[in-house]
């Protein structure tokens, strides 16, 4: 890489990054000291519960919201206090916001209109981006007669004609039902490899967080609990918070006894996590589908079916184990107050830190 | 008859009384001499000097208040629109306040503080500046136009304001657009339905108001709703009075009819 200088330092230097961005509103501090670098080309999710900070975010990139303190920079320069026109950066809103009193073609037209564009590079952008959103021949019909999906897919073409290096992504699948969400997710993804730009997405749905995105960006309370790729994020949660929010858990106190041993409701269970000291107290996180049922005796721990619902396509059962109750899937039913066995398979069981105060737990991965 | 018919009853002999039957009687004294003969004449007479020069003073003075009601109302809409105080409709509340107040008495009102030697004559002499001599003038009628009929462009163009959505102004910046772009583009062609109700509350009143011209123009400035009341409250000539109040509803519908198409191919390009 040393041999191309010009290169490496563009991989280098993010596209866009926030600085210490702080904003509180009405004395709530809704983003404290937040720092992301965001790289070029990359599909990037912040992830996290309402009033997450996450919304913000997006608007103090798309030039809505002025942050208190901190910087926004863009290739570079600082565009902290840059108007909303004056920005390279396109946005796609949760509730679509087409102008209602435009047809489909005007809507695609209205940003190339004001940057002065020809009328036939303005025609053949219009085709060509209904056609990458599947609504060819929709230029004359109307804004209501449209249903939601398709609102939003022309919201998605009325953005990305402009060429802009980056769109911002405002929960835009949330008002859609679960097929149509579904279907869309697939869209985006395609529509990001079509027009290799950066997707900034905000989304409060862990599913659709794991399926689209290269990097997640799991937020709480204005601060960054962690990222990484969904794997990391699904397989690695560093905390609880996170392992809580993304995807069903078992959150356990346990006690790490020395490297790789881990005590939890009073049974040994092996693991792979080292480093950690001797009788430390910590949060043990096992994902249900990871538990293995067996007979009484067969396992690490024993315990008595208590309740077990089908939801497609396993069963969900909960199961009473040493004082705790266990969620666990699995794809044969056990009947509630059959006596099973658990066991969990080493590289399936996380060992995360007690958090030692509330504050922490929000600090804990604000690096 | 089913229940739902039933409960249009009293709506339907509203209409049949409020609004047919007068309707007809007085298109039958409008189409017919004192002897009760079927004649145009009294359509007709509108094109006589006196009449017309009246109903051309009318059109021009109602147009008049109408653009400054229009151009008071907008920007103050705008303003309330963004305001906090605005948003809880508190000053929205102010502004339509005096409509509460009896129309003949704000006009008088007005009528006291222009006369010669009224209160902002008085006013304006104490401070040395030149007296104020625009009452039984044009002028005043349109002021007190202006006056009594501004609540009624506000609140409809007020009502449009608030109802546009905020995410579709903020997708106007997004995609590159100035305040003024975002206007005209935007805000102006959604806020149209409220516009065109607003200059059809304050233009068609003000056409035919003869009560303000009475108060104010001081029986100087005619206006066709003045001619019209003289002639059934003291020539007495009914017939001409409803066959000039004919010709004046058929102004108002083409005027009506203009708007709306106005309306209509001003989508997007108002201005």
């Amino acid at each position: 890489m040393g041999k191309y200088p010009a290169e490496f330092l563009k991989i280098k230097m993010p596209l866009i990054e926030l600085i210490d961005i702080s904003k509180s509103y009405d004395g709530e501090t809704v983003l404290d000291e937040f720092n992301l670098k965001i790289k070029e080309n990359e599909f990037i999710t912040l992830l996290g519960p309402s009033g997450c900070g996450k919304t913000t975010t997006l608007r103090i990139l798309g030039g809505f919201v002025t942050p208190d303190t901190g910087k926004v920079i863009y290739q570079g320069k600082d565009i902290t206090n840059l108007a909303p026109n004056k920005r390279p950066l396109n946005t796609v809103f949760q509730k679509y916001a087409l102008f209602p009193n435009m047809n489909i073609a005007e809507n695609i037209a209205f940003g190339l209109k004001i940057s002065g564009k020809s009328k036939e590079y303005i025609d053949d952008k219009i085709k060509y981006a209904l056609k990458l959103v599947n609504l060819n021949g929709y230029e004359k019909r109307s804004v209501d007669s449209l249903s939601g999906g398709q609102q939003q897919r022309i919201a998605i073409a009325r953005a990305i004609v402009n060429e802009p290096k980056v769109l911002l992504l405002d929960e835009p699948l949330g008002a859609l039902d679960l097929k149509l969400r579904q279907e869309m997710q697939y869209e985006l993804i395609r529509l990001k490899k079509e027009l290799g730009i950066t997707f900034l997405y905000v989304t409060h749905d862990q599913e659709e967080a794991l399926t689209m995105s290269d990097k997640v960006v799991v937020m709480n309370q204005g601060y960054i609990q962690q990222m990484g790729t969904p794997e990391q994020i699904y397989n690695e949660p560093e905390n609880a918070f996170v392992a809580d929010f993304i995807g069903d858990s078992n959150i356990i106190d346990g006690v790490m006894m020395e490297d790789r041993v881990v005590k939890i409701c009073n049974h040994i269970f092996p693991c792979i996590d080292e480093g950690f000291g001797r009788n430390k107290p910590v949060d043990v996180v096992i994902r249900p589908e990871d538990i293995i049922i067996g007979k009484p005796g067969e396992g690490t721990i024993d315990g008595v079916v208590t309740s077990n619902v089908f939801i497609g396509v396993h069963y969900e059962m909960c199961i009473q184990a040493g004082g705790f109750e266990w969620l666990a899937q699995n794809t044969t039913s056990y009947p509630v107050g059959t006596h099973v066995s658990m066991r969990v398979v080493p590289d399936n069981i996380q060992i995360m830190n007690k958090p030692q105060s509330e504050d922490e737990e929000a600090m804990a991965l604000d690096e | 008859m089913n229940k739902k018919q039933l409960f249009s009853g009293p709506f339907l002999a509203f209409i049949l009384c409020g609004t047919l039957v007068p309707l007809g009687v007085i298109a039958f004294y409008g189409l017919t001499d004192r002897s009760g003969a079927f004649t145009v004449d009294n359509i007709l007479s509108i094109a006589t000097p006196e009449h017309a020069e009246a109903l051309l003073l009318s059109l021009g003075l109602a147009l008049i208040s109408t653009v400054i009601c229009l151009l008071l109302a907008f920007p103050l809409g705008l303003i309330l629109k963004d305001s906090k105080l605005g948003q809880k409709g508190f000053m929205v509340f102010i502004f339509i306040l005096p409509m509460w107040m009896n129309f003949l008495l704000r006009t008088m009102a007005w009528q006291v503080l222009l006369e010669k030697n009224g209160v902002i004559n008085n006013v304006l002499g104490a401070i040395g500046l030149p007296a104020l001599e625009i009452i039984n003038t044009p002028a005043a009628v349109v002021l007190g136009m202006v006056y009594d009929y501004l609540p009624f462009m506000i609140l409809p163009i007020y009502n449009a304001l608030i109802k546009i959505d905020k995410n579709v102004i903020e997708a106007a910046y997004d995609l590159g657009a100035n305040y003024r772009q975002v206007l005209s583009k935007v805000i102006i062609p959604l806020s149209l339905p409220g516009i065109v109700s607003g200059v059809t509350m304050v233009f068609v009143p003000s056409l035919t108001t003869f009560a303000v011209s009475n108060i104010l123009g001081g029986g100087k400035v005619n206006l066709i709703g003045n001619i019209i009341e003289q002639e059934f409250t003291t020539s007495f000539n009914w017939n001409l009075g409803a066959g000039l109040s004919l010709v004046m509803m058929i102004f108002i519908i083409i005027s009506m009819a203009l708007i709306e198409k106005f309306d209509r191919n001003g989508e997007g390009n108002l201005i």
